[in-house]
């Protein structure tokens, strides 16, 4: 990595962490962390679809089992919430790497590997909301008890720095796959799997580092979530619509781009707080919004934001250096 | 513990709830074989149906299987309409793209369902909701019964167009060879679109079934997409036959493992069933080719 690559990530992390010091709303603050949460989820899901073309339509598979572990450690077995994070990344991590195991060995893509995702999310909610172990359908309350120790701070700008740390530090791993042999090699297997394997990657190890690293990095973000919210259920944890939530954040954003998750999160969510504004207490506006600018996205942004954005860049660039007139033919 | 009786009877009213997954299925299946992509948006469009089945009883007080007669060609109009005029342009023909419009529509028509209905449960009343009919020692629910009669009649009557008709020899030459259906002059566009309305249609039937003995409210049709797409895969995508036997086969597993595991538990076997036909064979029980 160079330090051209750091400069926007330094750039980003200095307003954000502003932010809050202009900011002092509290629902403002539980929205930005909650986006951050859902950013931060994103990337996750952004390792394995973006830069690996592998399109998980279960990736709360993985949240679930972040949110689930940090909540079930602490409350049954009393286990710092610290530690509890690290080992719920490490657990989604196994759960990537178990279900990435399963599905690529048998040589599972496209639509197949979209559909077997979304089967193990479903099985993870149906199990966590029948066993007792779980909490059952009545879900799990992590206690109140505000202790630096137990990831409870009584100010909420610190949990927001500190999902803003994990943010970054994903934003520094993700820009390293890029720029590392092994993000190279990701690539090549999403583009064509069949000549990236003739030219000697070992694709199946190299999805199951992918869908390992995704799946931590999501399962971690899921334990933000519980750790925030202190509540969690199978339907929130497991349910169908985080997996839709983490996968719309990179599309709509930008796929396998360093910083499309962060985009696309910032702008769902902008978007969907703006509808509710608008149109009151209308159930599911915000919601309306994420799937018609889903729609919208792929007719006229593939690519995603920043897909547009540089294409935007490129043709003034054109314009620039070769007069408007060119350009109309230039762009036929 | 269980007798004969009730294992059997579980079973039998499995078989019956199947017919339903497998008509909805029977759409999902037709899209895929020709347009080669999950339509994602299938679950909200069934819950629409079931929304017009439930409003033509509400309002105008109409029978639901009196229901479906109108339904089906609005139905077919609207799928027509989707396809040919929102997920074709917006995809640019493009088989992921269609993935994530379809998706997109589906989040769409849910919450717009959402906020025309709010979240509540709704559900329809007739004389024969809960009419029996006793075959020896055995109780099956009568409209059960109705719906397993007419998801092999429509399927039958779907396997007739697609073998019989000009329309049907064209949707399955698209689905075999899209590029050379093109050279050859079929209207490619009008196929996928056609193909699509007819998968709507299928629709409207389940919905017309399903609304006596269920209930409607936004979100249901994810939970039937969820079945149908086991039922598509274990039947091997793009095969009817498949998704009849399939449909009824899921419905006597979820009944079963409802009756041996507890309610909470029922749809389980479903989804591992799911994973293990996508580990061990993907195209299938009844599918052929890759």
């Amino acid at each position: 990595m160079t330090a051209r690559d750091l400069i926007p990530i330094a750039v980003l992390t200095i307003l954000a962490a502003l932010l809050p010091l202009v900011v002092t709303s509290s629902p403002v603050l539980n929205f930005l962390v909650f986006m951050l949460i859902v950013a931060l989820g994103a990337q996750g899901w952004n390792i394995l679809g973006g830069f690996g073309g592998q399109f998980s339509f279960g990736h709360a598979a993985f949240f679930g089992t972040g949110a689930y572990v940090t909540a079930i450690l602490q409350l049954r077995y009393g286990v710092n919430a610290w530690a509890g994070l690290m080992l719920a990344t490490v657990a989604g991590a196994v759960v990537g790497w178990v279900i990435g195991f399963l599905s690529f060995r048998s040589g599972l893509r496209g639509s197949y590997f979209a559909l077997v995702t979304l089967a193990f999310a479903e099985v993870f909610r149906i199990l966590a909301n029948a066993a007792s172990f779980t909490g059952g359908a009545a879900g799990l309350l992590i206690k109140l008890d505000v202790r630096p120790a137990n990831l409870q701070f009584a100010d909420r700008t610190v949990f927001y720095w500190l999902v803003l740390a994990f943010v970054v530090a994903v934003l520094l791993l993700t820009r390293w796959i890029q720029r590392s042999r092994f993000g190279a090699q990701l690539v090549a297997v999403r583009e064509n799997e069949d000549a990236a394997k003739a030219l000697g990657v070992n694709s199946l190890r190299v999805k199951l580092r992918a869908i390992a690293l995704s799946g931590g990095v999501t399962a971690l973000s899921g334990c933000l979530y519980a750790q925030y919210f202190l509540y969690i259920d199978a339907n929130i944890a497991y349910g169908s619509w985080i997996s839709v939530e983490l996968l719309l954040a990179p599309i709509i954003g930008g796929v396998g781009t360093v910083f499309g998750p962060v985009v696309g999160a910032l702008t769902l969510h902008g978007l969907g707080e703006v509808a509710k504004q608008f149109a009151g207490r209308i159930p599911g506006i915000d919601l309306i919004v994420f799937g018609g600018v889903l729609v919208l996205a792929v007719a006229f942004a593939r690519g995603g934001i920043l897909g547009l954005l540089e294409r935007l860049r490129d043709r003034s660039r054109r314009m620039v250096t070769r007069g408007p007139k060119e350009v109309s033919h230039a762009g036929r | 513990m269980y007798s004969p009786q009730i294992i059997l009877e579980a079973a039998l009213n499995g078989l019956m709830t199947g017919a339903v997954y497998a008509l909805i299925a029977l759409g999902l299946t037709l899209i895929y074989g020709v347009l080669h992509i999950i339509n994602f948006a299938h679950g909200a469009l069934l819950t629409c149906a079931m929304f017009a089945v439930w409003i033509a009883w509400a309002v105008l007080g109409m029978d639901p299987y009196l229901a479906i007669l109108p339904l089906v060609p609005l139905m077919f109009v609207l799928g027509y309409g989707l396809q040919r005029f929102v997920i074709g342009p917006a995809s640019h023909g493009d088989d992921g793209n269609i993935l994530l419009v379809t998706l997109g529509l589906s989040i769409v028509l849910e919450n717009v369902l959402l906020a025309l209905f709010q979240s509540d449960t709704r559900t329809l009343d007739t004389d024969y909701s809960f009419q029996v009919v006793a075959l020896g020692p055995l109780l099956l629910s009568y409209p059960r019964l109705i719906g397993l009669g007419v998801a092999v009649v429509v399927t039958g009557l779907l396997w007739l167009v697609l073998n019989r008709t000009d329309t049907g020899k064209a949707i399955r030459a698209v689905a075999k060879e899209k590029l050379g259906a093109n050279l050859v002059g079929i209207d490619v566009p009008h196929v996928y679109a056609v193909t699509f309305g007819l998968g709507c249609a299928c629709l409207a039937v389940a919905a017309g079934l399903l609304m006596p003995t269920f209930y409607v409210n936004p979100r249901i049709g994810g939970a039937f997409v969820l079945v149908a797409f086991t039922v598509v895969v274990l039947g091997g995508m793009g095969s009817l036959p498949g998704a009849l036997l399939g449909g009824l086969f899921i419905g006597v597993v979820e009944s079963l493992c409802g009756l041996f595991l507890g309610d909470s538990l029922g749809q389980i076997g479903i989804f591992l069933i799911f994973i293990a036909v996508l580990l061990v064979r993907p195209t299938g029980l009844f599918g052929a080719k890759a």
